[in-house]
């Protein structure tokens, strides 16, 4: 699987990783809609269902202190044939942005909001890209890790 | 005392043992204290026993508030306007100790305590809390608005 999909977008795979059935891959950001697109539509493939889009902060992670702050991470699931995979794309804080894939998941549309909402990484033309969880009136993103833990933005009450 | 302060303690006291033993309650439920407030409200442990066995889904209707389960800052407003929609006389019950301190969510999300928005009557802490708790609860609650000035 992850060796069709190197062969297909060559150096658009940046590495490629399987333990136990479970298969993942680094793509770049540039090759990122190519690879979903090749990952739905490839019949021995056929990953029909995007299962989630979520992110991970990497600020200050042991071993990757230089390297990009965020990963965005695509969990894909075919229903014909029973397997999934992993892709993930790095961003830097300072071009925290990734297309979007909502024309190929339409349900992509409510998982970008999330990230969105929680790390702050935009999706670029995405159709609505307001919160999802939180309210508007929110500053900040925050599952990010420089998001300070007692900070409270209290709608109503006393503020803190 | 005279006869007049005589029949208005006497007054309040019959007043007070009605209104106890009629508690409409308005159930704000949130999160998990949910299934425990169930459990409690059937029959096996049966709040009916201490008259507050009908829940009324409007809280204009309603007598007591009570909160069951975690407020997220986002759900603030709503349970605020909850409150100020009940008609006095009105008490409320902090079901769980999510809407006592906010318990072990300490993050952006949620309110460190109901009684941060509006007042509190009874605090019946646990995770969730047991049935026993509950109507323990209930009863402080009831002795509360026994003992109360009645006002009418």
């Amino acid at each position: 699987m992850l060796a069709r999909l190197s062969e297909h977008l060559g150096p658009g795979v940046v590495d490629t990783h399987a333990y136990r059935g479970d298969h993942s891959a680094v793509i770049r950001r540039e090759a990122l809609i190519a690879a979903l697109t090749f990952c739905r539509d490839d019949p021995a493939l056929k990953f029909d269902m995007l299962i989630d889009v979520t992110a991970v902060d990497y600020l200050k992670y042991p071993g990757r202190e230089d390297g990009p702050r965020f990963d965005v991470v695509y969990h894909l699931y075919s229903i014909p044939h029973n397997h999934r995979v992993r892709l993930k794309v790095a961003v830097e804080q300072d071009d925290a942005h990734v297309p979007t894939a909502t024309s190929l998941w339409p349900i992509a549309n409510w998982l970008e909001r999330e990230v969105w909402d929680m790390y702050g990484i935009r999706f670029d033309g995405h159709p609505d890209l307001r919160r999802l969880l939180l309210y508007e009136e929110f500053v900040g993103h925050p599952l990010r890790k420089d998001y300070p833990i007692n900070r409270r933005q209290p709608l109503i009450g006393p503020r803190v | 005392m005279g006869v007049g302060a005589f029949f208005t303690s006497k007054l309040d006291e019959a007043i007070g043992w009605a209104r106890k033993y009629s508690i409409f309650q308005y159930p704000f439920v949130t999160a998990c204290c949910g299934m425990e407030y169930m459990a409690t409200a059937c029959s096996h442990y049966d709040v009916d026993r201490f008259g507050a066995g009908l829940p009324r889904f409007s809280p204009r209707q309603a007598d007591v508030l009570f909160v069951v389960g975690t407020i997220s800052h986002k759900m603030a407003p709503v349970l605020k306007r909850i409150y100020d929609q009940m008609c006095e006389p009105k008490w409320v019950v902090a079901f769980g100790v999510c809407t006592c301190t906010g318990g072990f969510y300490d993050n952006y999300a949620t309110v460190q305590g109901i009684d941060t928005i509006i007042p509190v009557d009874v605090y019946i802490p646990g995770c969730p809390p047991r049935p026993e708790s509950v109507i323990d609860g209930l009863m402080k609650l009831q002795d509360k608005i026994a003992a109360g000035t009645q006002r009418f």
